[in-house]
Parts: C-alpha cells; sequence; structure tokens
C-alpha cells in the first residue's frame, strides 16, 4: 500500500521490485513480540494463580467441613444453610424466586471476583508499558533502528496507543473470561461432589454470558476512557531525560498538593476535590478498568443488593458513558498528549 | 516521474550553509557540499568535528538551519518518504536487544518496500546465526552482521554508515567493508561512511572530505589527492629550500631527515628535494587537522 513509485530503473541491482508492505500491522506485532511478558503471560499468569488458589481453598474447605462434620452448620449471608449431611439439591429445591435472585447475584459477584486478577495484572502491565513506551528505546538508542526505516513517528506512537488502549486489553479480557469459565468449572465440580445440580445452582442464577458480552463490550469505553492517562505517560516517556516514572508521578501529584494548599479551584468555585477527581486521576488511574464507572448512570441499580454489582454491568450503563463530556474531554486532552509525543519523537535529538 | 529524478541524479545530497549549535559550541557552521551519485564518500574529523551531526541533518533526524536536499528532498519536512531511499547504521549495536533474528527479518521486510527477503537470507547463510537467536545473545561482530545483512538487502540509493565498525576486530572490520564493496556497491547507490579508522577505509573511498570544527576543510576525489598532495623525504641539508615551497606539515625523523607535505607544487620541483611518495590519508587528515585540541 505504501509502495513507492520511484522507478527501479537501470536494472543493475539484482534486487526484487518494490513490494506492498504492512506497516501498521508489523508495528502491533512488534510491540506484541517485544512485550509477550506483559501483554500476554502476565494476565494468563494472574488467572492461573487465582485458578489454582480457589481450587486450594476448594480442597482445603473439603477437609475443613469434613473434620467439622460433627458440628451442626453454618451462616452463609444470613440463611443458615447446612451444606455437610445436607444435600445441596434439597436446598435449590426449597429455594423462592427471591432466594433465586439473591443467589444468581452472588455467583455473578464471585465470577467477576474471579476474573480479577488478569484485569488487574493488565492494569500494572498497561501503565509500565506506556512509561517505557518512548524511552526505552531512547535510553538502548534502538530508537536509530526504528528510526532508519520507512516508518513515520506517528504510526509508530499510534502502534503504542493502539497495543495499550485495546491490544493488551483485549488478551486480559480473554485471560479473565477463561479464568471465570475455569473459576466456573471448578465450583460446578464442588457443588457436584455435595449432589447439588450445578446447572440449577449455579450456571442458572448466574449470568456469565452476559458478563462475557459485557466485558467484551466494555472495551472500546475502556479504550477512550484511558486516553488521558495513555497521552500523559507517552508524552513523559517521550520527554523525560532520566527516570519517566517519578516525572509522571510527580507533576499531577505536586500540582494537586499545590492547588489543594492555595484553594485555587475555589477561583472556578470547586472543591480541591474537584481536581484531584477530574485532573490527578484521570492522567495517573485511566489505565484502571472500569474507572469510568463513576460518572456512568446507574439509575435503575439497586445498589445495596446483592445484585448491584452484575445490575450495574448493563449496556445501557457501560455505554451511557459515551454520553459523559468527561469522557471527550478526556478524550481531546489524551490526543492532544499523543500528538505531542508524537512531535517529541520527531525532533529529540539523542546526543 | 523520471523528470523529478533527474535534477537530483547529479548531486544525492546538497548542503549549503548548514548551522547547528548545540549549547555550548557550533556543531555545524556553515557545512557547504554537494555529494554526486555512485560515490563512496569518507567523511572524516577529529571527535566534535560535527560528522554525526552532519550524518543527523542528512537523515532528518535534528532540526538545523540552512539549505540541504536530499535526493530532491527535505530531510526536515519529507523524512517519511525520503527512508524509502535512504539506509543508515548508526553506530554500532542499535539493534533492540530483546528481538530475534527472525523477528527483525519479518519487521523489515514488511515495513519496507525494496527489501529482499532473499537476499537477506543468503547474506546470513555463512554465518554462525540461527533465526531463534536474540540480538542480545549475539557478539557485536555478529550484531553487525546482522544489521548489514538487513541493510544490504534494502535496495536504497543512498546508506548512511556512522562508525558502523567500531569496538569490532580486524576480521569483522575487513568482512565488512568487502561485503559492501563486492555485495552491495554499484554506479546507482551511494556510500557515506564516517571512521576514525582512517587507513582501513581509504583503498574503497572514491571521495573524501575532512570536517573541522563544522566546516568542509577539504572536499576532494581521491584521485585527486595523489596529484594534488606529495610527501617528501627532504634530506637535512636541503631542508631550507624546501620550506620556501611552503609545505603544509612537516615532520622530523631520525638521522636528520624530515618529512614534508606539499600541497599542489609540482613533482619535478619536488623530486630534486628528495624521494617522494603520494601520502596516506591518515597523514594528510594529521596534517590538516594539526591543532585541533590544542
Amino acid at each position: 500500500m505504501n509502495a513507492n513509485l520511484s522507478v527501479a530503473e537501470g536494472g543493475h541491482a539484482p534486487v526484487a521490485a518494490p513490494h506492498p508492505t504492512h506497516k501498521f500491522a508489523l508495528l502491533l506485532r512488534r510491540e506484541f513480540w517485544e512485550h509477550k511478558g506483559g501483554f500476554l503471560w502476565a494476565p494468563v499468569i494472574a488467572g492461573g494463580i487465582s485458578l489454582v488458589l480457589t481450587a486450594m481453598a476448594g480442597i482445603a474447605g473439603e477437609v475443613m467441613m469434613n473434620r467439622a462434620s460433627s458440628s451442626k452448620g453454618f451462616d452463609v449471608n444470613g440463611t443458615h444453610m447446612s451444606i455437610n449431611g445436607l444435600d445441596l439439591g434439597m436446598l435449590t429445591s426449597k429455594m423462592s424466586p427471591e432466594d433465586m435472585r439473591q443467589l444468581g447475584g452472588a455467583v455473578d459477584a464471585s465470577l467477576l471476583a474471579s476474573s480479577l486478577w488478569p484485569i488487574i495484572a493488565m492494569t500494572f502491565v498497561v501503565f509500565f508499558y506506556c512509561l517505557g513506551a518512548l524511552y526505552d528505546e531512547r535510553k538502548d538508542r534502538s530508537v536509530l533502528f526504528w528510526k532508519s526505516l520507512p516508518l513515520s513517528d506517528r504510526d509508530t506512537v499510534l502502534s503504542k496507543v493502539a497495543s495499550a488502549t485495546l491490544v493488551a486489553p483485549l488478551i486480559a479480557t480473554v485471560a479473565a473470561l477463561l479464568t471465570m469459565f475455569g473459576f466456573l468449572l471448578l465450583a460446578s465440580l464442588l457443588v457436584s461432589i455435595h449432589g447439588g445440580n450445578p446447572v440449577q445452582l449455579l450456571w442458572g442464577p448466574g449470568s456469565p454470558l452476559a458478563i462475557t458480552g459485557h466485558f467484551i463490550a466494555s472495551i472500546p469505553i475502556y479504550a477512550l476512557w484511558s486516553l488521558p492517562t495513555v497521552g500523559w505517560l507517552l508524552l513523559c516517556s517521550a520527554w523525560a531525560r532520566s527516570k519517566p516514572f517519578l516525572w509522571a508521578l510527580m507533576i499531577p501529584a505536586f500540582s494537586g498538593i499545590f492547588v489543594s494548599w492555595f484553594d485555587i479551584m475555589q477561583v472556578f468555585n470547586l472543591q480541591s476535590s474537584w481536581f484531584w477527581k477530574n485532573i490527578v486521576a484521570r492522567v495517573l488511574l485511566g489505565t484502571v478498568p472500569g474507572s469510568w464507572f463513576d460518572v456512568a448512570r446507574l439509575e435503575h441499580v439497586d445498589v445495596d443488593g446483592p445484585r448491584a454489582v452484575s445490575e450495574a454491568m448493563n449496556l445501557h450503563a457501560i455505554y451511557s458513558v459515551l454520553l459523559t463530556p468527561q469522557l471527550w474531554i478526556g478524550v481531546i486532552a489524551g490526543a492532544a498528549m499523543i500528538v505531542a509525543a508524537i512531535r517529541m519523537r520527531r525532533w529529540r535529538d539523542e546526543g | 516521474m523520471n523528470t523529478v529524478r533527474d535534477d537530483s541524479a547529479s548531486a544525492v545530497i546538497s548542503a549549503r550553509g548548514l548551522r547547528k549549535a548545540y549549547k555550548n559550541k557550533l556543531a555545524l557552521d556553515g557545512t557547504t557540499f554537494e555529494v554526486p551519485t555512485g560515490r563512496i564518500i569518507g567523511l572524516i574529523g577529529p571527535n566534535g568535528a560535527g560528522k554525526t551531526t552532519a550524518l543527523k541533518a542528512i537523515l532528518g533526524l535534528i532540526p538545523f538551519e540552512g539549505e540541504l536536499r536530499v535526493l530532491g528532498r527535505d530531510p526536515r519536512t519529507e523524512r517519511d518518504a525520503l527512508m524509502n531511499d535512504v539506509c543508515f547504521i548508526a553506530d554500532v549495536a542499535v539493534l533492540p536487544r530483546w528481538m530475534r533474528v527472525r523477528e527483525a527479518i519479518e519487521f523489515v521486510a514488511g515495513v519496507h518496500p525494496r527489501f529482499d527477503r532473499e537476499r537477506c537470507e543468503r547474506f546470513l547463510h555463512g554465518t554462525q546465526l540461527k533465526p531463534q537467536m536474540r540480538v542480545r545473545e549475539l557478539s557485536k561482530g555478529m550484531i553487525v552482521q546482522l544489521h548489514l545483512a538487513l541493510v544490504m538487502a534494502i535496495d536504497a540509493k543512498l546508506l548512511v554508515l556512522d562508525e558502523p565498525t567500531l569496538g569490532l576486530d580486524i576480521l569483522y572490520r575487513k568482512q565488512f567493508y568487502q561485503r559492501l564493496l563486492e555485495d552491495y556497491f554499484d554506479e546507482q547507490k551511494t556510500i557515506l561512511v564516517t571512521t576514525h579508522q582512517v587507513e582501513e577505509i581509504e583503498h574503497i573511498l572514491t571521495d573524501v572530505m575532512f570536517i573541522r570544527d563544522g566546516k568542509i576543510v577539504l572536499d576532494a576525489p581521491m584521485e585527486d589527492i595523489g596529484e594534488r598532495y606529495v610527501e617528501v623525504l627532504v634530506n637535512g641539508d636541503r631542508v631550507e629550500s624546501a620550506r620556501a615551497l611552503r609545505p603544509v606539515d612537516e615532520r622530523a625523523l631520525p638521522f636528520g631527515k624530515t618529512v614534508m607535505l606539499f600541497d599542489g607544487v609540482p613533482l619535478p620541483r619536488l623530486s630534486e628535494l628528495g624521494e617522494t611518495r603520494t601520502p596516506g590519508l591518515a597523514d594528510l587528515f594529521v596534517a590538516t587537522m594539526k591543532g585541533t585540541y590544542a
């Protein structure tokens, strides 16, 4: 597509004719090659470890319950249930619709919790990936190799933005969902051991498929919401002569302290907390998934019940973020910082 | 298409009045030169003379003042297009250390329209490099072999080399330039190279430029160097008459003899003074740069 048409005249050189290139695809693969450990293995291992821990907890629980078989039972959510000795199948048959609803909420909450670790790993990976993306190549001077190829600074930096906002979250989401289903299988196993029907007790009341859909649906929101952070970190990465981490952290933190100290936001009739929430947090914590939750419209949600978490995760709430000025102002600010990072990479002279 | 290229066909690089100031010194100070097509030019100068700055300007890596066309384009504004036709090896070991040999080939093949994969693999065939190896596992010499194979497989019009053999042993150094001459260079291509190891490249250069304090102080084809400059081994009793011919440099040898370097003095006159010979580039360099670090 970028084939340069300037002729291979003369025919002296025994060299093939210009061939089409796939620059952006290759740039994305290059980021993946370099950061395979962070993008792929970190979430996969985090998910794997959480599954192993769950399995171990399950086994430990079994052992403890066997030991305590003489005891009368224990409390779960205020409902007295005696699992040991009692058939779980009996339990479901006696549950009212309201109980089922509560159970479903509890199942969904634990499904979400089980999928958390790959996502947490990704949060850190993306943060440090952005910090190093334009700094490491200057430090080891490999930027001179990248710049010896017909790749524009714009495409190069944008490939890093896409890696941070789309590739890494996509991989982490897949890892999180696999972990979630792994957890569901483990739980099903435990339930069946106790004579329960996993379909009735877990798969039916819980909504793993809806959660899957919502996870995937929220990736674009994540990408847009994280732009100010990604832009800020890339800018620090392109600008700092050393210690980009300190600069990236200190500048927003100290401006926050400065603002709080002198109550500068009062000029705009705002609290200092506004600055912390809308500036400092946005440039530092944007890579935390779901940090947009705060601005989402959650009007139909019963926030106290056990279904709160899963109800908050609905398409309406997720995409309501697209209607908030906070998102779009952040996108513009992020884009501006990315443009600045591109210019910085273009002209920065590495002694 | 061709007509656009034709005005640049005579000169691959034309620089006029380049100026670049760093904090405490001028790296380029009115630098002016032309590089014609199909030449191998050595840009030679002492440390801090502005060699690397000049190369960076040509490659569009830094902002500067003055007029510069590379293949008819301004590297400041048309860098992205320019890099389809220009290759460079900046220093040694700038290949990313995490990369595997196979990934490097795949990447360059995917982003460079003029990269010939088979050619690259042919160059690597005789070496110890294996596709699975990572750059960080390679020796310095092997990294340069890889980089050179990547670059030589690109059909570029201008190749810029900045100290390409620094830190390599003599075997790799010889092999490097041999490769370039045998498998890469032809009359369509131009190579611009900076190095300190003057003796090793003087036989492959077609042109030489000396740079000092950001100015080009000598710019000549190698043939001219032989005609212009003559070194004479002057006997002790003829030193005074030799000095009258204004040598550009003189240095004493043991046993009362003196070696003098003359610029543009007719050969017959010099033969009267003593034994004459064509000076090496290194001697010429030392004579020209005298007092640089004083």
